[in-house]
């Protein structure tokens, strides 16, 4: 498929390049191993904040470096996880004396290499903890799989601990405000079609003109169903009611005790949402959607919210968290408390996110 | 007949070799039932192992396969990175100080690849992973060493559980990484990293053949 690039070997390179030549007041780049970092950066005395994933999802992470969200973030090669040099290299280049929260999406890759990079950190003596984010109720339990994906409660999570952090939070603090917004985010994705890693050259699976897959997750890979093409509307109530719906999720996650000077397994419960609920609605485009079609799932997804009792207190429409140029959406429903919405609502200035600055 | 550091920098660059030849093939398995980079992945991985064997030509068989462990690590990312990285970093530290590899070496240093792979990924036997192919291949060749097999027979024999293993995984249900996301559509697919893992084992395999 034709694609806006130059060689495929040098997309995250130039990609990283054109973000320091266009927003030198927001981030600067560091190289080899490569990560982006606010321009101030470190700020000292401020327990920092720090992401990374694989390109191809932008603005997440790097677009959401900046006053008010991450101090840093990691960017891998396309849907591929970043390294621990890096993830150690950031956490030392915004380490401001007050330690540095790792935020994790679940998936094998990011969980491995951001565990390596935690320990190689805390080994200099730097304090590290880490929050994994595992919101979407398309992958259904983890006892037979992975666990739940780390899809839109993430970009929720870097803006509203990304506040904290910059109203002084301290790490421990941060680390649980994460875990909070984690146990109250919950996600599901679809696709229309799916997208072309530029190495690969060649879209990743095929949909037929009238297919749609659902449950997807954001590296471009198959979902849990192909279906015949429905209405937006249809597509809005399946991806929401089964957001709404999803019972008390229940899992185990590999944390770091500091008391214990160890990971260890901690089970986590994310409680059911329920009537009366204030919720904040997210909308994200995958890449390939158009924001015309972005305001008719909105749409939907007001009346269905209603119908079930939920007050939409906030909302973010758009493409926030990616999968290259993929038609599809996914909605995220987080739970909001007066803390959440104080942070949420708290000035931001990024690349991919801002207001108030 | 003992095993030159030579002969492992020789394996290291062959690999090279065969991961770059197969880098489409494992990336179409990737597509199937992943995000489509694992050949990709390993290709970019074994280029930075090429690059750093000139600085480690004259050291021991452990500094050989740590600094190639460590350069994984640090250039492929994913789940590949960290589980081979660590397999080549836990072998390494198994042969530290060695110059010369017997049989029983090779054996107690891929037995120790293999825990490294499962304590990094937190995974077993039975989950459609890259151990599926790793754990009957160590496991044959304790076998062959244990049954005074040459160096050869005990390749061969890993090779041929490793392939079975490889295959194995074609109606099994993936319990970890990308692939379990797919629930069951992820059976009737080969798992792309107990691929990798045999193609590497049958290099060793066919490397003491020539020997022979």
């Amino acid at each position: 498929m034709k694609k806006l690039i130059n060689k495929p070997e040098n997309v995250v390179r130039e990609e990283l390049e054109g973000l320091a030549l266009a927003y030198p007041d927001i981030v600067k780049i560091h190289y080899e191993p490569n990560f982006v970092y606010r321009a101030d950066a470190p700020k000292k005395g401020k327990a920092a904040v720090i992401s990374g994933g694989g390109s191809g999802h932008e603005p997440m992470h790097g677009g959401f470096v900046g006053v008010g969200m991450l101090d840093a973030a990691c960017p891998g090669e396309v849907f591929t996880s970043p390294t621990p040099d890096q993830m150690l290299e950031a956490t030392k280049m915004v380490n401001g004396g007050a330690g540095v929260l790792h935020i994790v999406k679940n998936y094998s890759g990011d969980i491995m290499n951001f565990e390596m990079a935690a320990d190689m950190a805390r080994s200099e003596g730097i304090r590290v903890l880490s929050i994994i984010i595992d919101d979407d109720v398309a992958v259904k339990d983890s006892l037979w799989t992975q666990g739940r994906r780390g899809v839109g409660t993430t970009v929720l999570a870097e803006k509203i601990v990304g506040a904290a952090s910059e109203k002084g939070y301290d790490l421990k603090k941060l680390a649980d405000l994460c875990y909070k917004v984690n146990v109250n985010g919950r996600s599901m994705g679809m696709a229309l079609s799916s997208c072309t890693v530029p190495m690969a050259g060649k879209p990743t699976f095929a949909l037929g003109e009238d297919e749609m897959e659902i449950g997807i997750g954001i590296h471009g890979e198959p979902g849990r169903k192909r279906m015949k093409l429905e209405t937006a509307d249809e597509i809005t109530e399946m991806l929401a009611v089964s957001i709404i719906d999803d019972g008390a999720y229940s899992r185990k996650t590999h944390l770091w005790s500091e008391a214990k000077s160890a990971w260890e397994d901690v089970e986590v419960v994310s409680p059911p949402l329920k009537k009366g609920d204030q919720v904040l609605a997210f909308v994200n485009g995958m890449g390939g959607t158009p924001a015309i079609e972005l305001a008719i799932l909105y749409r939907k997804l007001h009346q269905v919210c209603e119908k079930k009792g939920l007050k939409i207190v906030r909302n973010l429409i758009g493409p926030y968290i990616t999968s290259l140029e993929m038609q599809g959406c996914s909605i995220t429903l987080l739970k909001m408390d007066d803390e959440m919405l104080k942070l949420w609502d708290a000035p931001v200035k990024t690349i991919g996110l801002r207001w108030g600055l | 007949m003992p095993i030159s550091t030579g002969e492992v920098l020789e394996f290291l660059r062959r690999a090279a070799d065969v991961l770059h030849q197969n880098k489409e093939y494992l990336t179409e398995l990737d597509s199937a039932i992943g995000d489509a980079d694992h050949g990709i992945n390993m290709d970019r991985g074994f280029q930075t192992i090429l690059k750093k064997l000139p600085t480690v030509e004259d050291k021991d068989v452990g500094t050989i396969l740590k600094t190639s462990g460590m350069a994984l690590v640090s250039s492929v990312g994913g789940a590949a990175g960290p589980l081979y990285g660590t397999a080549l970093m836990q072998a390494g530290t198994a042969l530290a100080g060695k110059y010369e590899l017997t049989a029983a070496d090779l054996v107690t240093a891929l037995d120790a690849a293999l825990t490294g792979v499962m304590m990094r990924g937190k995974s077993k036997p039975g989950e459609k992973t890259m151990i599926e192919a790793l754990a009957p291949a160590i496991a044959a060749m304790r076998e062959a060493l244990d049954g005074g097999a040459s160096t050869q027979q005990m390749l061969e024999r890993a090779t041929a559980a490793a392939e079975q293993g490889m295959k194995s995984t074609i109606p099994m249900l993936a319990l970890k990484g990308r692939a379990s996301y797919l629930g069951e559509r992820s059976i009737g697919h080969q798992d792309p990293g107990a691929t990798s893992s045999y193609l590497l084992i049958r290099l060793m395999s066919e490397m003491a053949s020539k020997q022979a």
